[in-house]
């Protein structure tokens, strides 16, 4: 009947041809589409696991010759082949928690004021000013904690090159990460949610902090996420202040060393064999923390999504 | 004058110009890699040489461990180490190894109203510092030594290298030599496990946190002391004698030394003997194989050695680094010639004297 039809009207068999021939032409682009896509998005997970791989064949010979006794050795002695990472574990946690402790406050503060409190002719260029800050390389904050931050901090606390510097250098790195995504979602609360409870009578802190902050939760522990991911794996700015002392020592004002300054600083020289694979294996550590840290932070995410939404 | 001709022109002038940068070409440059301790000293070796002959140096300052590691590798012509390779490793990988040039390293301090040369160190107090038993700078044993100086109160930051190095390793072996603590506890190495201080990466790491930091006490090759304005330090040598650092106590303790005593010259001339003699005194060494790939390399490499033996001692002098004295030269230059040859059998350099 169709076939008829086709052929008892050339015109209209010859218009389905070329819709036929246009869908054939639109699927096969649109597969074509599809598959640059999924190529992209495959491309970044065998890159990424090319990079675990890699690391864990590094890692194997330290992993062999020390187990888990490599987590917990405080000595790093290349001669003897003795290595460890407790010192470098603990240098990069103790870095970031006193960077974040001094930006994640002064960050959310620098927010709320851009949002809530700023006047109008300020708001742009105090918001210019954070973004670029992170446009800053990271070098320029080291030699800057180094030529300017270390001789003050030594002068008022009688230590310049410390776990505490190298914290704080990393404050200041990671604030704009943390007030501009932080602003951004301040600006997403609805003005009814706010002037509703300004109209019941609520202080602007009263406002903020049981509106706006409930509100924004989600983005402000994102930005926080971001923060913390660049504040753990900081090379650069942290070699130069941290005072690279492979020791683990109480009190913060001392020097010690992270996982990336440790690799940063003794690659160059490294012999193949334990020496080589003990830096790929902190190189792993690294990894391995970043992913713990921010895979932690998900999950606190989606337990504080779901009693929101319970 | 029309488009193709033109063209052709400019082909040919191209051409011309290929032939003439590739003429020069032909004698390559000579590679090498390792320590940073002689580089100030290499590359105003190697500039000169280039102006006289037309061959250039290559010479990566990666430090010590890595000129080793790319020497073993054959990824270069020769490898300079401050830290000399033992008989045995020598013989393992087929190298020969002799001394180029010695140098003094010196401790730096940052002491408000302390000039350079100023204060006074002995080996025992030096290594207490370094092992943290001496803590701040009007310590006892500090002032013992320094009478006319006024020692501040404050603590002592101490400063040495991240990264693993030739200097270290000279210098740990002096406090060895004057420390059973220090030889017990820590070791001789190029890197070791300090027991204090701040690590910084390279002599000019070193110099430069030293200068940032007040009260903090460091050691750096001389030059980099030198070019820095840094206030050194002057020492009491094994003889009991205060020197300072210069090109005189630096000659001093190298003319004690009985190069031929140890394999592949590899003798440390930290704490000797002497009136005169710098305690921290060392030399750096060139590593080459014994029979090199290419012969004609190695012997361009030779040549350049010879001509720095022998027309370099005021390019040396001048950036206060000590030149080999003649009889070592001519003993370097014999174990050239017996000891590294081409696949025939036959030197591929000899020294013309």
């Amino acid at each position: 009947m169709v076939d008829f039809a086709m052929q008892a009207n050339p015109a209209q068999s010859q218009a389905a041809d070329s819709r036929a021939r246009a869908l054939a032409r639109f699927k096969l682009s649109d597969a074509v589409f599809g598959w640059v896509t999924r190529l992209s998005a495959l491309t970044v997970l065998l890159i990424l696991s090319g990079v675990i791989l890699s690391l864990f064949i590094g890692a194997m010979p330290t992993i062999q010759a020390y187990g888990l006794g490599f987590l917990t050795s405080q000595s790093w002695n290349p001669p003897l082949e003795k290595f460890g990472a407790a010192p470098s574990i603990y240098g990069t946690l103790v870095t970031s928690v006193i960077a974040m402790l001094i930006a994640v406050p002064v960050g959310v503060g620098v927010a709320i004021f851009l949002t809530e409190l700023c006047p109008p002719a300020l708001r742009r260029p105090v918001g210019i000013a954070i973004e670029l800050l992170a446009g800053i390389p990271s070098i320029i904050y080291g030699m800057w904690g180094f030529f300017v931050l270390n001789p003050f901090l030594q002068g008022v606390l009688g230590s310049g090159l410390s776990l505490f510097t190298a914290g704080v250098v990393l404050a200041i790195m990671v604030l704009p990460f943390i007030s501009s995504i932080t602003r951004d979602v301040f600006e997403t609360v609805p003005p009814m949610l706010k002037e509703s409870a300004y109209g019941l009578g609520c202080t602007r802190w009263e406002v903020i902090r049981s509106v706006v902050i409930p509100y924004t939760r989600v983005g402000i522990i994102g930005g926080v996420m971001l923060a913390l991911g660049r504040a753990l794996g900081e090379t650069m700015a942290v070699t130069f202040v941290v005072g690279n002392a492979n020791r683990i020592s109480p009190n913060w004002l001392d020097p010690g060393t992270t996982i990336s300054a440790t690799i940063a600083n003794q690659f160059g020289e490294a012999e193949p064999g334990l020496y080589t694979s003990s830096l790929m294996t902190l190189g792993l550590l690294l990894f391995l923390v970043t992913f713990v840290v921010l895979a932690g932070a998900r999950l606190m995410l989606m337990r504080l999504e779901r009693r929101a939404g319970a | 004058m029309t488009f193709a001709t033109r063209t052709r022109t400019l082909f040919a002038a191209a051409g011309l110009a290929f032939v003439a940068a590739a003429a020069p070409a032909l004698a390559a440059d000579i590679t090498g890699a390792g320590a940073t301790f002689p580089y100030p000293v290499y590359a105003k070796w190697a500039d000169a040489y280039k102006k006289e002959t037309g061959v250039g140096l290559n010479y990566q300052a990666i430090g010590s461990g890595g000129g080793i590691k790319q020497i073993q590798a054959k990824t270069v012509t020769f490898g300079a180490s401050d830290a000399p390779l033992k008989g045995a490793d020598l013989e393992k990988n087929g190298l020969v190894q002799f001394p180029m040039v010695m140098g003094g390293i010196v401790p730096v301090v940052n002491l408000e109203g302390v000039a350079p040369g100023q204060l006074v160190l002995d080996g025992a107090t030096l290594a207490r510092i370094y092992l943290g038993e001496i803590k701040t700078w009007n310590d006892p044993a500090i002032a013992k030594l320094n009478p006319d100086v006024k020692l501040p109160a404050s603590n002592i930051l101490v400063v040495r290298r991240a990264d693993g190095s030739g200097t270290t390793f000279n210098f740990t072996d002096y406090l060895a030599k004057v420390s059973a603590d220090w030889k017990s506890k820590v070791g001789v190495a190029t890197a070791v496990e300090w027991p204090v201080g701040v690590g910084a990466k390279g002599n000019d790491g070193v110099a430069n946190n030293v200068m940032q930091s007040k009260g903090a006490i460091g050691y750096v090759e001389y030059a980099y002391a030198k070019q820095n304005k840094l206030s050194h330090a002057r020492m009491i040598n094994a003889d009991g004698k205060t020197v300072a650092p210069e090109t005189k106590t630096f000659s001093a303790a190298a003319a004690n030394a009985d190069w031929s005593s140890q394999p592949g010259y590899g003798v440390i001339l930290s704490n000797q003997k002497g009136a005169d003699s710098w305690p921290m005194t060392a030399a750096t060494f060139i590593l080459i194989h014994k029979q090199p790939q290419d012969p004609a390399a190695a012997a361009d490499a030779l040549k350049f050695f010879d001509w720095a033996y022998k027309k370099g001692d005021k390019l040396a002098e001048e950036l206060d680094y000590i030149p080999m004295p003649q009889n070592v030269v001519g003993m370097v230059e014999k174990t050239w010639a017996d000891n590294i040859k081409d696949s025939g059998g036959k030197p591929v350099f000899a020294a013309g004297h």
